[in-house]
C-alpha cells in the first residue's frame, strides 16, 4: 500500500498505540486490562504497521528471531516466577505465601509477583499475534 | 428396526437429561452450589492476599496461576501448530 495519508497517520499513531498498550500491561493489577489485552493492543501496532508499511518493514522493525525467543521463553518465564515460591521454601506459583514483598495497594510496585508474570505474559501475547500475521502473510505472499 | 431402537434410546438420554434439569436449582438463587464461599473469600481477601487493586488480576494471576500458566502453554501451541502447517523456509 502506498497510501500517503495512511502511512503519516500509522506513523503518527503508533508510539501512542504501543505506549497505551505497554501502559495496559504494566498496570495490569491496578486498572481493568491486564498481560492479555495488553499484549494484543502492543502486537496490533506492529501488525498495522506491517500492513501500511509492507511485510518486509514491518519484519526489520521486529524479526522472526525476536519473536522466537519471545515466544518461547514467555511461557518459561512464568514458569520461572512460580519456581520463586519453590526456591522460598513455599507452594509452586505462591504469591504472598513464599513472602515476596506486596508493595503497597496503588503504587505500581504492588502484588508482588503479579506484575512480573503480567509482563512476560503480555509480551508473549503480542508476539504470538505478530507471529500468526506473519505466517499468514508469508504464505499468502 | 435399527431406527425404532434409535429412537427408544434417544427417548431414554433425553428422559435423563431432563431429569437432571428438573434436580437443578432456580436461576440466581442465593443457595445454589455456586454461590458458596469462594466467591465471598474472594471479594474480601483478594487485597490483602495479594495487594493487586485489580481483582481480576489477582485472580487470573494469583489464584487461579495454574490456569493462566496452561493458558500461554496452549498460545505456545497454537503457534506451533500454525507453523507447522503454514511457516515457509528451509530449517
Amino acid at each position: 500500500m502506498t497510501d500517503f495519508v495512511l502511512k503519516r497517520i500509522v506513523a503518527l499513531l503508533l508510539p501512542f498505540v504501543q505506549m497505551f498498550g505497554m501502559y495496559v500491561i504494566f498496570h495490569g493489577h491496578l486498572s481493568p486490562g491486564g498481560s492479555f489485552s495488553g499484549g494484543i493492543i502492543t502486537g496490533l501496532g506492529l501488525i498495522a504497521f506491517s500492513l501500511v508499511f509492507g511485510l518486509d518493514r514491518g519484519t526489520e522493525k521486529i524479526t522472526d528471531r525476536m519473536t522466537t525467543l519471545i515466544e518461547s521463553f514467555g511461557a518459561l518465564w512464568y514458569g520461572a516466577m512460580g519456581l520463586v515460591g519453590v526456591l522460598r521454601g513455599s507452594a509452586f506459583l505462591m504469591n504472598k505465601g513464599s513472602g515476596v514483598p506486596l508493595g503497597e495497594p496503588g503504587k505500581l510496585y504492588s502484588g508482588g509477583l503479579i506484575i512480573l508474570i503480567t509482563l512476560g505474559v503480555g509480551l508473549k501475547v503480542g508476539s504470538t499475534m505478530v507471529t500468526l500475521f506473519t505466517a499468514l502473510m508469508e504464505e499468502e505472499g | 428396526m435399527s431406527r425404532n431402537i434409535a429412537a427408544f434410546l434417544l427417548v431414554c438420554i433425553g428422559l435423563v437429561m431432563f431429569l437432571a434439569i428438573a434436580e437443578l436449582p432456580l436461576y440466581g438463587s442465593p443457595d445454589t452450589p455456586v454461590q458458596n464461599y469462594v466467591a465471598k473469600r474472594y471479594v474480601s481477601g483478594a487485597l490483602s492476599d495479594t495487594g493487586a487493586l485489580n481483582m481480576v488480576a489477582s485472580i487470573v494471576i494469583d489464584y487461579r496461576a495454574y490456569d493462566t500458566l496452561i493458558e500461554t502453554t496452549v498460545l505456545f501451541t497454537s503457534i506451533i501448530a500454525v507453523f507447522l502447517v503454514l511457516k515457509k523456509g528451509t530449517n
